[in-house]
């Protein structure tokens, strides 16, 4: 699976567009399998760089969602409250919440697509 | 993500690995550690499964697990009978050959060493099917607390390869295999014949699903492995089977109200609490533990399992916290899942007697918050009865 190369990724299988689209990636949904439920915060809400800002179940496991960088929420994809399979159909297109991005120098520190499927390899091979 | 967990690309030292460890591994399989064990939790979305699908699998066709790190134990001798009796509180007297029991090992508190599958495969002659977790702890006490009896103890479990052919197409896959004739094998009951060119091979129409199907006990070498479940797979193939992980196997027997050793039944529950009793035969001769369920049964329990369905939206999970409508605890979830044929969220848990009634509502605690559900009948799911002949 290709990793669009229009946006940045963290080591905790978040991606990030330049305009604060905040989404899980490919490899996540599929290492959790069929995803169940997503909890997410309310428009409004401050998320903080590192610290999880909502929740992802899939049948088996629990997950929480990391924010790739600090930010206020201005949008919620609601739709994934009533069709969460959606991420595992389109990982890269089924994105969680939009951020209005505090200091866009912070992407900058992420990792470009090509870094992440790297990491993602190197992972597996541990 | 918390927790994104890849394959180990090679099975990590000290962890066990059945003899179709490397099919798995070839199809796949999203490989976790269990007890011990290298065992698939799910095969991939690419080649069409998934733990929903697997589930939806068994539930409507069929579905292929493997449960080698199941363990056995076989007794065997002129007092093989009493030697049951004494260390399972179910009543093996009332077993024909080639009839099997759900039952439980007990310590003298009347809690659990596991439960087991009492098969009786000859006139003196039982075999019991044990939990991977548990498998030494379990032989070495039976063989410690049957000294005294004229039977012979051995420890099987590295002789078999088990197989579990689960579903209402459970028996058509497998009659397409064998010599034998399936339809005379009732629900709990076993027969041997010839399995893709093995001979007498033990069957039984037993499973860990809530579903009709078979467990099939053959040769644990890699080759004959391979070969049998991949010949399971291709005559399940106009049945739509699955190959299944223990993803499923867990979603399954949850729906279907089944104890898991070390959730709904451990060495500190006992056999009233975990609301066993059709499986504890009081009246039969004397076994290990029933002194301590006489006495309990006349204090009465303090908890007791109960299933619960989620009213507002959330999933209860293994572990967390029951509170009662005020927000005080009363009580923990053992398994709590969604249940993708229920398309429910549901759970077992302990709680008082006094919040058990049906309809009555409680709170889980998900992430410190009191999420409402209800306590309902179970099991959960039952399957439809057939038409007579395999029941």
């Amino acid at each position: 699976m290709p990793y669009p190369t229009d946006r940045k990724y963290t080591k905790e299988h978040e991606w990030i567009t330049a305009d604060g689209t905040i989404g899980i990636t490919d490899h996540a949904q599929e290492s959790l399998g069929d995803i169940v439920f997503v909890e997410l915060p309310k428009a409004g809400t401050e998320i903080t760089t590192g610290k999880p800002f909502g929740t992802v179940e899939s049948v088996k496991a629990v997950s929480d969602l990391f924010a790739p960088v600090s930010g206020t929420v201005t949008t919620v994809n609601e739709d994934l409250a009533t069709a969460p399979e959606k991420v595992n159909k389109d990982a890269h297109g089924a994105w969680m919440v939009k951020i209005k991005v505090k200091d866009p120098a912070e992407l900058n520190a992420l990792l470009s697509a090509a870094d992440y499927e790297k990491f993602v390899s190197e992972e597996a091979a541990h | 993500m918390s927790v994104v967990e890849a394959t180990p690309p090679v099975v990590p030292k000290n962890v066990r690995k059945t003899a179709l460890n490397a099919v798995h591994r070839q199809m796949g399989a999203k490989m976790v550690e269990f007890n011990g064990w290298d065992m698939p939790v799910e095969y991939p979305a690419s080649i069409g499964c998934g733990i929903v699908n697997e589930h939806m699998a068994v539930r409507t066709g069929v579905g292929i697990f493997d449960v080698s790190h199941m363990g056995d134990i076989r007794l065997a001798g002129r007092e093989a009978l009493a030697a049951v009796q004494h260390i399972s509180m179910n009543d093996a007297s009332r077993l024909a050959i080639g009839q099997a029991q759900y039952s439980a090992l007990l310590y003298p508190q009347g809690t659990f060493v596991d439960d087991v599958i009492v098969h009786r495969l000859g006139e003196d002659e039982y075999l019991l099917v044990i939990n991977a977790g548990t498998r030494e702890k379990d032989f070495n006490w039976v063989r410690d607390n049957t000294c005294q009896f004229d039977c012979k103890v051995e420890h099987l479990s590295d002789d078999f390869t088990q197989i579990a052919i689960q579903g209402p197409k459970g028996v058509d896959v497998l009659q397409k295999l064998t010599d034998a004739d399936l339809s005379v094998v009732k629900f709990y009951w076993v027969t041997r014949g010839t399995v893709c060119g093995l001979k007498n091979i033990l069957m039984g129409r037993t499973g860990y699903t809530a579903e009709d199907g078979f467990e099939i006990y053959i040769p644990p070498d890699e080759a004959t492995s391979a070969r049998v479940w991949h010949e399971i797979l291709a005559a399940g193939k106009e049945f739509g089977a699955v190959p299944c992980g223990l993803g499923a196997r867990n979603t399954l027997r949850l729906e279907g109200k089944l104890p898991l050793y070390g959730h709904e039944i451990s060495d500190t529950i006992n056999v009233w609490e975990a609301g066993l009793d059709r499986f504890c035969k009081m009246e039969k001769p004397d076994f290990i533990g029933r002194a301590a369920l006489e006495k309990a049964k006349a204090e009465g329990v303090k908890k007791t399992l109960v299933g619960l369905e989620m009213v507002d939206r959330g999933i209860a999970r293994d572990g967390y916290k029951v509170l009662d409508e005020s927000g005080r605890e009363i009580g923990y979830v053992t398994s709590g899942s969604p249940a993708p044929f229920l398309k429910k969220n549901i759970a077992l848990a302990y709680v008082p007697p006094a919040q058990a009634a049906f309809g009555t509502t409680v709170k889980v605690e998900i992430r410190g918050q009191g999420v409402k559900a209800k306590v309902v009948p179970t099991p959960f799911y039952k399957r439809p009865k057939k038409a007579a002949k395999s029941e």
